[in-house]
């Protein structure tokens, strides 16, 4: 069942230098219980279209509908909306210390939480957060319900968010790069932790992430971001194996041991993500994209089915059967867009590279 | 660990490194109260040519253990010999000509560049600290490096501010080089980095390394990352080198029961094998260097732990099936094959779930 659903989302800053188009017509869906995990590289739109939903961009142009169980949540007053912020939709951010307020003991800030949206006495709300606190395994959470934040180490304090987060049972956690500013085994402690708690509670989860790793050991379905677009979206075992975007091949070539094998050399995307202020034409990906045809220049492509994987959509002109990692598809997939060249095309710098086979894949 | 033969292959060799942050409390009169115990006994050594990785959680003292290196604070103990002389002892100015030789890139590419001051400068700055190129000369070689980092040497004048992070690092790297140095340490080159960009920076590195003949000390909590350059890894754990190896035993056979969790808790991204493997996910948080465990540091959070673990510290040394250079500081070393359990470590068996359900 589709929980939230987002059409044509567009968001935009107006700013001295420019418009900046954060989103430029995004559209996915999360269905009630999976883990949607959203990628693409800082400046893609992942955690602003997030934080539009939850009405937290003010001063933003928006357009475009996000319908939550049944609710328009771009239109919603800022009353209604607190009303699901934090109950029915609960978002965690990357960094805790700063999420966190330096002045209050955690408990009280969980309390706070839970009073804002329910009916309980001071006490019941502070019992119910040493609950949740022992709930996330934050040991002695009789005493720790006492800490401040700073208290606390970073795994923890993101424990203190995650158990604020689930509070009041939400039906929709967005999780923004949850464990990024965090180590390697706390990282795995809290994915752990994270997929229990969905599987206790049922919730559907959106997990922003520039990690690759996170995303493969997490996400149900996968939405590939570039430049406020989506590029791809799939089940998660075909974005990794069966990919169709070139941007989606280009970030699994980015990343060691995700496709190739351990030793053999990285294959970068050339350049890097252009400025919102002035994206490219047509293909927001084409100059950077070793693929790049006449007709991405001109013409932006919509997500069109890809008959590799169940409820695959892609948005790029190359073919639709041509999907997968690995150097026999790129040279096919080179070989088809030579095809379609021109006298623009053949001088964009992600093609030329290409071309001479430096530093890109094919 | 020292190894006397084939001293000509080995640039840096430390020994029995120590440094220690002093505490001090009282406002007139200030005296110690207690030491932060970052680096404490690390023996290992650098050979020329290679790349040593550098693992562990924050606040195991990779970093500081890279400034000891770097000789960017006095020792509190050891012995560290850099191309053959003896550096622990000596003063800034006695440094200065050793500085030649060893250069560091940042892990904050906004950080580590003086946004007042235009790119060709800051390339420029160790030519002219070293006295080796003014004037027209000094700008051909900065233009030159930018050249060789794959910056376009025009953008000579321009700021930090008008470049990207990933052309920032590049900067970085430049700055780095300008001195033909033998060794270079990179604390975390990549981590601030989009994933596309960290590929850039990492394929130049090996580029670099293969050009000018350079050695690395690559620091990283990317394990994928480290594995991808490292030739040997050194796994740090509270202060303390717990494990060395070839980047293929360490990631094939890991004894250390320390880095079969941190490695088994890395995240790789393969949905097959990300949700198919085991975890040995490790309770608790890292204790204080403060006032580390008694016997092998490890033991609080240890899967295997007994009681002479928490009396007696065990060395580093090689284990009858390993090879000459993969060494663990362990009394009971993991086995091929064999699975860590105990309350100390939740293991988690992920196979099922994923697979069965995903729609084929």
């Amino acid at each position: 069942m589709t929980l939230l659903a987002v059409d044509n989302l567009t968001v935009s800053f107006p700013t001295a230098d420019g418009t900046v188009q954060a989103v430029r017509g995004l559209s996915f869906s999360v269905d009630t219980g999976k883990t949607l995990g959203v990628v693409g590289e800082s400046g893609s739109g992942k955690s602003v279209s997030a934080l539009t939903m939850l009405g937290l961009n003010p001063g933003a142009d928006i357009s475009g509908s996000a319908v939550f169980n049944g609710q328009e949540l771009l239109t919603m007053s800022q009353q209604d909306l607190r009303k699901i912020r934090g109950a029915d939709i609960a978002m965690i951010f990357q960094d805790p210390l700063s999420s966190l307020h330096p002045h209050f003991r955690v408990g009280w800030q969980i309390a706070e939480a839970i009073r804002s949206h329910t009916h309980v006495s001071k006490q019941d709300a502070r019992s119910q957060a040493v609950e949740l606190l022992r709930l996330v395994n934050i040991p002695q959470p009789e005493r720790r319900v006492d800490a401040y934040p700073h208290e606390m180490s970073g795994g923890m304090r993101q424990r203190v968010m995650i158990a604020m987060a689930l509070a009041l049972k939400p039906k929709l956690l967005i999780a923004d790069e949850p464990t990024t500013a965090l180590d390697a085994t706390v990282q795995a402690q809290l994915m752990e932790l994270l997929v229990q708690m969905q599987n206790e509670l049922g919730m559907a989860m959106i997990i922003i992430t520039h990690d690759l790793g996170v995303i493969a050991s997490v996400a149900d379905e996968v939405l590939v971001m570039y430049a406020g677009r989506a590029a791809e979206r799939a089940d998660a075992r075909t974005t990794f194996f069966s990919p169709h975007h070139p941007y989606t091949r280009g970030l699994l070539g980015s990343v060691p041991s995700a496709t190739g094998v351990v030793g053999t050399r990285l294959t970068p995307i050339i350049g890097s993500p252009p400025s919102l202020i002035s994206v490219p034409t047509g293909c927001g990906f084409h100059p950077r994209c070793p693929f790049a045809m006449e007709m991405c220049i001109d013409e932006q492509p919509d997500l069109v089915p890809i008959p590799a994987g169940p409820s695959h959509t892609s948005a790029c002109w190359l073919p639709p059967e041509m999907t997968g990692v690995g150097i026999a598809m790129d040279t096919a997939r080179q070989r088809y867009a030579s095809t379609h060249r021109g006298a623009r095309s053949a001088k964009l710098p992600g093609v030329i590279a290409a071309v001479e086979g430096a530093t890109v894949y094919a | 660990m020292p190894d006397p033969s084939e001293d000509g292959d080995v640039l840096v060799r430390a020994e029995g490194i120590v440094k220690h942050f002093p505490i001090k409390e009282g406002i007139f009169f200030k005296h110690q109260v207690g030491s932060v115990q970052a680096v404490d006994n690390v023996s290992f050594e650098v050979r020329r040519g290679e790349t040593l990785g550098l693992v562990g959680e924050t606040g195991c003292g990779k970093s500081t253990l890279a400034r000891c290196i770097m000789r960017l604070f006095p020792l509190t103990a050891g012995r560290l010999t850099f191309d053959g002389a003896d550096l622990s002892t000596l003063s800034r100015s006695q440094m200065r000509p050793y500085r030649r030789g060893m250069q560091m890139i940042f892990q904050d590419p906004y950080g580590s560049l003086n946004s007042r001051r235009r790119v060709g400068s800051i390339i420029g700055d160790p030519l002219a600290i070293h006295k080796l190129a003014s004037g027209v000369e000094r700008r051909k070689r900065v233009q030159g490096l930018m050249e060789v980092v794959g910056l376009n040497p025009e953008h000579y004048n321009r700021f930090p501010a008008e470049f990207s992070g990933g052309q920032r690092q590049r900067i970085g790297v430049a700055r780095a080089l300008a001195l033909h140095p033998k060794l270079i340490v990179a604390d975390e080159p990549v981590s601030a980095l989009d994933v596309s960009i960290q590929a850039q920076i990492i394929n130049l590195l090996e580029d670099l390394q293969g050009e000018f003949g350079l050695t690395y000390v690559f620091i990283a909590h990317d394990l994928a990352v480290v594995q991808h350059v490292s030739d040997r890894v050194a796994v740090m754990y509270l202060g303390k080198i717990v494990e060395v190896a070839d980047v293929k035993d360490l990631y094939a056979t890991p004894r250390h029961p320390y880095t079969n969790a941190l490695l088994s808790a890395s995240v790789v991204a393969d949905p097959d094998q990300a949700r198919t493997r085991d975890r040995i996910i490790l309770s608790g948080d890292v204790p204080s260097p403060i006032n580390p465990p008694s016997g092998c540091r490890f033991h609080t959070r240890c899967p295997k732990a007994q009681p002479i673990c928490s009396t007696e510290e065990p060395l580093l040394k090689r284990g009858a099936q390993d090879p000459s250079g993969h060494l663990a500081a362990c009394h009971f070393p993991v086995a091929d094959g064999e699975k860590l359990a105990s309350e100390k470590a939740t293991i988690l068996h992920t196979v099922e779930g994923f697979l069965a359900e995903a729609p084929t």
